[in-house]
C-alpha cells in the first residue's frame, strides 16, 4: 500500500505493509536531546519546523560527496525518553524506526499516528528510495546526528508495528 | 617480511569488503531462513537479501552503521613486521573512513566529541596474538551499536552451570527486536571477566554454519522465542550460536553473550 499524506497514517493497522512517498525527517539521539532542551527553554521556534510536520525517521545516514548512500533505521528504544516531547508538538505524529517503542509513545500515538518498522540494517535499500536531501539542520551534531529533511519515493517496506488504536507487535 | 604499506592496504581492502559484502557462510544461513519463513518475516529477509545485493553491486556499505572497527591479528612468531602495527591500523581506518566511506562513529565516551575518522583513544580496537609460523592472519570486524548495546557479561555462581543456556536465551529474549534479528550469538563461557568477552567476540569469526550439538540446542531454544526477523514475529530469531570455552576459577563462572546483527560483517586475509 502506498502512503502519501499524513492523515493516511492514522487509518493503518498493525501488520499493514506500506511504502511512503513524500517528506520524512531524520533525527536520532542528539537531535532529540536538543529538541527537548529547546522546548524546555521556551525556544520551540528554534526547532526545525519540518520535525513537527512530517514523519520522523530514527536514522543516522552515511553520506558520500553530499549524497546519502546508506540510511537504514537505528534502534528506536533509545529515543523513548525524548520522543514524547516531540510527538506532543507534532501535527504528524508518525515515527519510522526499528525495534519498537515504549508505553508513553504508544499512548501518544493513540488516535493520532503510528510507528513503522523499516528492515534494520537495510541501509543500501533505504538509500535507493531517497530521492534528494531537501534541507539539512544541525550539522554541528555530526554526519550521523544531524537532521536531514528527505524527499522519498516508495520508501519501504515499512511494517506498521504500533497503530493508532494502541496495538503494538512488540511487547511493551 | 610484511611491509607497512602492504599491511595498511590490506586493512583498507578488508574493511571495504566487510562493509559491502557478506561472507558466503552468513549469506547461506539468511537464504535458508528466507525459504523457511512466510508473511512479514519472509518479506524482511527478502529486503535484507536485496539490500546485500545492492551493497555489493554498488560497493556501498550495506548498513549505515558502519560500526567501530575491530582488528584481530595472529602474528606468526617468525613473521617480520618492522613498523608499529597500532599506528598503521589507525592510518588504515582513517583512510578507509574517507575512501569507502565509513560513517564517523568514534566519539569520546564522556564528552561525546566525534573524532571524525573512526579513530581515537584505543580505537581501532586491535587484538593481537603471537602464533606459530611466519604468516600474519588478519580479520576485521566492524561492529554496529544496535547489537553491541544488548550484549551482556555476567559473573554467575559456580552452581549456575546447568542454567547457562537459560541465561544465554534470556539475553536474546530481552534484546527483542533491538539488535536487528535474526542474530548471531557469540558466547564465551569461563575464563575471567575479560577473557569471557573476548571469547564471545572471537566466536563470531568462526564459520557460522558449523555448530556442535550444544550450540544447536541453544539455537533451537532461542528460535522457540518467536521474536523473528526485526522482532516482528517468526521462526528465525537467531541464525547461529557459536560458543567458546575456557577453564575458570573454581569459585567463578563468567559468561559473556555477544549479540551480532544479521550482518555478521567480517573479512579475512593472510599475509
Amino acid at each position: 500500500m502506498d502512503v502519501r499524506n499524513c492523515e493516511d497514517f492514522v487509518q493503518l493497522e498493525v501488520g499493514n505493509i506500506v511504502y511512503i512517498s513524500g517528506t520524512i525527517v531524520t533525527a536520532r539521539d542528539k537531535a532529540h536531546m536538543r529538541v527537548v532542551k529547546l522546548i524546555k527553554d521556551g525556544r520551540i521556534e528554534d526547532v526545525p519546523e519540518e520535525m513537527f510536520l512530517h514523519p520522523v525517521y530514527h536514522c543516522g545516514p552515511l553520506l558520500k560527496n553530499g549524497k546519502i548512500v546508506s540510511a537504514g533505521p537505528t534502534t528506536s528504544a533509545r529515543m523513548d525518553p525524548y520522543a514524547p516531547v516531540l510527538l506532543r508538538e507534532s501535527s504528524c505524529p508518525v515515527i519510522i524506526g526499528k525495534g519498537g517503542m515504549g508505553r508513553k509513545v504508544v499512548d501518544l500515538l493513540k488516535g493520532r499516528g503510528c510507528y513503522l518498522s523499516f528492515p534494520g540494517g537495510a541501509g543500501a535499500l533505504a538509500a535507493e528510495s531517497i530521492k534528494r536531501i531537501k534541507k539539512v539542520y544541525w550539522q554541528d551534531l555530526g554526519m550521523a546526528e544531524a537532521v536531514y529533511v528527505l524527499e522519498v519515493e516508495k520508501f519501504g517496506p515499512c511494517i506498521v508495528s504500533i497503530d493508532s488504536r494502541g496495538n503494538s507487535i512488540y511487547p511493551i | 617480511m610484511v611491509s607497512r604499506r602492504e599491511f595498511v592496504d590490506t586493512l583498507i581492502e578488508l574493511l571495504r569488503k566487510a562493509e559491502t559484502e557478506l561472507g558466503e557462510d552468513v549469506l547461506e544461513l539468511i537464504r535458508d531462513a528466507e525459504k523457511r519463513e512466510e508473511g512479514t518475516a519472509k518479506l524482511i529477509l527478502q529486503s535484507i537479501l536485496k539490500n546485500v545485493e545492492l551493497a555489493k553491486e554498488n560497493s556501498i556499505p550495506m548498513c549505515q552503521d558502519t560500526g567501530i572497527p575491530i582488528i584481530f591479528l595472529d602474528v606468526g612468531r617468525d613473521a617480520e613486521l618492522k613498523f608499529d602495527i597500532y599506528e598503521a591500523s589507525r592510518e588504515a581506518v582513517s583512510r578507509a573512513t574517507k575512501l569507502i566511506p565509513l560513517r564517523p562513529n568514534a566519539v569520546h565516551p564522556l564528552t561525546r566529541e566525534n573524532s571524525g575518522d573512526n579513530t581515537g583513544l584505543n580505537v581501532p580496537i586491535v587484538h593481537c596474538r603471537i602464533v606459530e609460523g611466519d604468516e600474519v592472519t588478519i580479520a576485521v570486524m566492524p561492529k554496529g551499536a544496535g547489537s553491541e548495546n544488548v550484549s551482556k557479561q555476567m559473573m554467575l555462581l559456580p552452581g549456575d552451570s546447568e542454567r547457562v543456556v537459560d541465561f544465554i536465551v534470556d539475553v536474546v529474549r530481552e534484546a527483542g527486536g533491538k539488535p536487528c534479528p535474526p542474530v548471531f550469538v557469540g558466547v564465551g563461557i569461563g575464563g575471567t571477566f575479560d577473557e569471557s568477552t573476548i571469547l564471545a567476540k572471537r566466536a563470531l569469526l568462526r564459520d557460522v554454519r558449523k555448530m556442535n550439538r550444544f550450540e544447536k540446542e541453544i539455537l533451537n531454544r532461542i528460535n522457540m522465542l518467536g521474536i523473528g526477523p526485526m522482532g516482528l514475529g517468526g521462526k528465525t530469531t537467531a541464525l547461529s550460536v557459536l560458543v567458546e570455552i575456557a577453564h575458570c576459577h573454581t569459585a567463578s563462572l563468567p559468561l559473556a553473550v555477544n549479540v551480532q546483527c544479521w550482518a555478521n560483517r567480517r573479512a579475512f586475509a593472510v599475509l
